[in-house]
C-alpha cells in the first residue's frame, strides 16, 4: 500500500515539474496553457487520488467518508480544470492574443 | 515513514509554486498571469491535503482544500470574462502601442 502511494505521489509531482518548466519555457500563450491545462488534471488527480488512497489504510466509516470526499474534490479537479483552461482559451482568441509563429511563416 | 514523504513532497510542491509565481508576476499578458494563478491555486488545493496528512487532522482540512478548489475554479472563470469584455490584456506595453499608433 505505501509503495503505491509513494509511487503514485512522486509520479505526479514528476508531472508538476513538467508543467511549471511547461509553463516557464515555451515561447506562446497558447502552449503554455497546453502545459498547465496537462499539469493541473493529471498531476492533480494522481497526487490526490494517492492522498485517498493512503486516508483507506485504517478502514473505518469515518476514513471512507473522508476519502469519499477526497475523491470528490479530484472529480471536481477533473471537471472545472478544462473548463477553466477552456475559458481562458476562449477569452484570448477574442481578445487577440498573437499565436507564435515560425519566422517567415504566413498567416 | 510515510510522514517524511509526505513532508519531502509537500516541499518539492512549495519549490514548483515559487517557479510559477515568476511566471504569474512577469507574464507578458494578463491571461499569462491567470493561468499561472490557476496553477498555484491547484497546488495550493494538493498541498492543504498533504498538510492535513502530515498533521493527522484530515477532516479539517479537506473543507479547506474542498473550498480553496471552488474558490480557485470561480475566480479564475470570472477573471477571464472580466477581460474578455474588457479587451486590454497587453498591460506594459499599452503605452507603447498608444504612442505608435499616435505617431
Amino acid at each position: 500500500m505505501n509503495v503505491i502511494v509513494t509511487f503514485l505521489l512522486v509520479l505526479g509531482v514528476f508531472f508538476f515539474a513538467i508543467g511549471t518548466i511547461g509553463i516557464l519555457r515555451l515561447p506562446d500563450f497558447y502552449s503554455r496553457l497546453h502545459a498547465a491545462g496537462k499539469c493541473d488534471t493529471l498531476a492533480a488527480t494522481l497526487t490526490v487520488s494517492a492522498i485517498a488512497l493512503y486516508n483507506l489504510h485504517d478502514l473505518s466509516f469515518a476514513s471512507m467518508l473522508v476519502s469519499w470526499k477526497v475523491f470528490f474534490i479530484v472529480f471536481f479537479i477533473f471537471m472545472a480544470s478544462p473548463t477553466a483552461t477552456h475559458a481562458i482559451t476562449k477569452a484570448a482568441l477574442i481578445v487577440g492574443v498573437e499565436p507564435w509563429l515560425k519566422k517567415g511563416a504566413r498567416k | 515513514m510515510m510522514s517524511q514523504v509526505f513532508l519531502a513532497i509537500a516541499l518539492a510542491l512549495v519549490m514548483l509554486i515559487f517557479l510559477t509565481l515568476v511566471r504569474a508576476l512577469g507574464g507578458p499578458t494578463v491571461l499569462d498571469r491567470i493561468v499561472g494563478v490557476n496553477m498555484i491555486g491547484t497546488k495550493t488545493t494538493v498541498l492543504l491535503l498533504l498538510i492535513g496528512l502530515i498533521y493527522e487532522d484530515m477532516p479539517m482540512f479537506i473543507d479547506i482544500a474542498l473550498a480553496y478548489a471552488f474558490l480557485n475554479f470561480i475566480a479564475t472563470i470570472g477573471a477571464c470574462k472580466y477581460f474578455r469584455r474588457s479587451k486590454r490584456v497587453h498591460l506594459e506595453d499599452d503605452l507603447d502601442t498608444k504612442k505608435e499608433v499616435s505617431a
